[in-house]
């Protein structure tokens, strides 16, 4: 039996200190502790590479960034339509309880001293920063090569750090046991949870999120969809020819989504 | 009178041992669709390392086109009730808790992963049948690992 590292870095110094009575044990604790460290890191890049590993598969692509654009003028007041198709399509529910998810919001501004009200969705902004990430203790909330920033539910522990540090509450928190979750949007007690920019359609190449495409079929058009590192897309020639402000710009995050007209 | 008890205790134990062991161990539900191509032994021994991969795949990389996927298990290995519909991790009847309850280890995956079988379409892709070169390596690997 050779395990590298199982004589002098798996346990510390403590292995070597320990009694000839003890070998047996303490080998069989070193040997189980070293095993552990393999399966996790070195099985991993094993069976990519050899066993699973297909070039045709839609890995998320570093090249991209994904993005959206929201025209608050196009966007009117007694419209739902983005915020029930992100309900439907990741089979959350809000009822009003001030526990209930949040993936995307409609709010309200208005402008004190003319009283002209604006109306937009709000969600994860999917910063190039995200302070999200920056205080997840766990790894578990990550931006994807693509600019999407996600939680990863099998690491989350539920702390709530993230919720605290962004800037837009954008992540809400589960706190009801969940049944009957939708196969594509596993969600679940103890767990944080946010906009994923409906990862699994850019993955099965969509080319699209639920609330975009609800938002066009009102016809509005008040949202758009696309890359924003490909000069050719929608919405990077939207960006580059009419004005945008991207939220809170004053915290440098380089947000992923960006609004016209508020 | 003692050693009567005994004797009468060895010989249960003796007759008894072997049909009681049988009855403890778990009854596993026949799953449908292909068999695995690896054997059965080989996902009862390593399907939690495997799942564990390909999630973080999934999760990390984008790549749905895993060869564990949960939703895949739970489709082809369920179990239908006394209504003849497929029951839930709620019950212990269910594939995962056959096994899992016999075992002792408690999972959480049903917490955040629906345990009924689902409609796949495009979400989850048909189980692919590995080639068998890239088998080998695998198991080689495990074999590694585990030595």
């Amino acid at each position: 039996m050779k395990i590298p590292g199982m004589n002098t870095g798996a346990c510390g110094g403590g292995c070597n200190s320990a009694p000839d009575e003890k070998g047996a044990d303490m080998h069989r604790r070193s040997f189980l502790k070293s095993g552990a460290a393999l399966a996790s890191v070195t099985l991993a890049p094993g069976v990519t590479l050899m066993a699973m590993g297909s070039g045709a598969a839609a890995n998320a692509n570093p090249d991209v960034r994904w993005g959206l654009l929201i025209d608050a003028n196009k966007c009117s007041e007694d419209c739902n339509a983005c915020v029930t198709a992100c309900s439907d399509e990741h089979g959350w529910e809000n009822t009003g309880a001030p526990t209930d998810p949040q993936w995307i919001r409609k709010v309200t501004l208005k402008n004190r001293s003319t009283g002209y009200t604006t109306t937009l969705p709000l969600m994860c902004q999917h910063c190039e920063n995200p302070p999200c990430v920056d205080v997840c203790p766990t790894g578990a909330s990550f931006k994807r090569v693509d600019g999407i920033v996600l939680v990863d539910r099998h690491r989350c522990i539920g702390c709530r750090y993230c919720m605290m540090a962004c800037p837009f509450k954008a992540r809400s928190f589960v706190h009801e046991p969940v049944t009957g979750q939708k196969v594509t949007t596993p969600r679940g007690i103890g767990t944080v949870e946010g906009c994923n920019m409906c990862v699994h359609k850019i993955d099965r190449g969509d080319g699209t999120t639920a609330c975009v495409e609800a938002c066009q079929k009102t016809g509005s058009g008040a949202m758009v969809f696309g890359d924003l590192n490909d000069p050719e897309s929608e919405i990077s020639k939207a960006l580059a020819n009419y004005p945008s402000v991207e939220l809170r710009a004053d915290l440098g995050l380089n947000l992923g989504v960006r609004y016209q007209n508020i | 009178m003692k050693r009567l008890l005994i004797a009468g205790l060895m010989m249960f134990g003796l007759l008894a041992g072997p049909t009681l062991g049988e009855g403890v161990y778990p009854d596993i539900p026949k799953a449908t669709g292909a068999p695995h191509p690896e054997g059965n032994e080989f996902w009862r021994t390593n399907h939690m390392y495997l799942l564990k991969h390909d999630r973080d795949l999934t999760v990390h990389e984008g790549d749905r086109d895993v060869q564990a996927s949960i939703a895949e298990c739970v489709t082809c290995h369920a179990v239908n009730g006394p209504d003849a519909k497929p029951v839930s991790i709620a019950s212990d009847q269910h594939f995962c808790r056959v096994c899992h309850d016999y075992a002792a280890v408690k999972i959480d995956c049903f917490q955040c992963h629906n345990s009924l079988p689902q409609e796949l379409g495009k979400a989850a892709l048909i189980f692919k049948e590995p080639e068998s070169p890239t088998m080998d390596v695998l198991l080689a690997y495990l074999q590694e690992v585990s030595q």
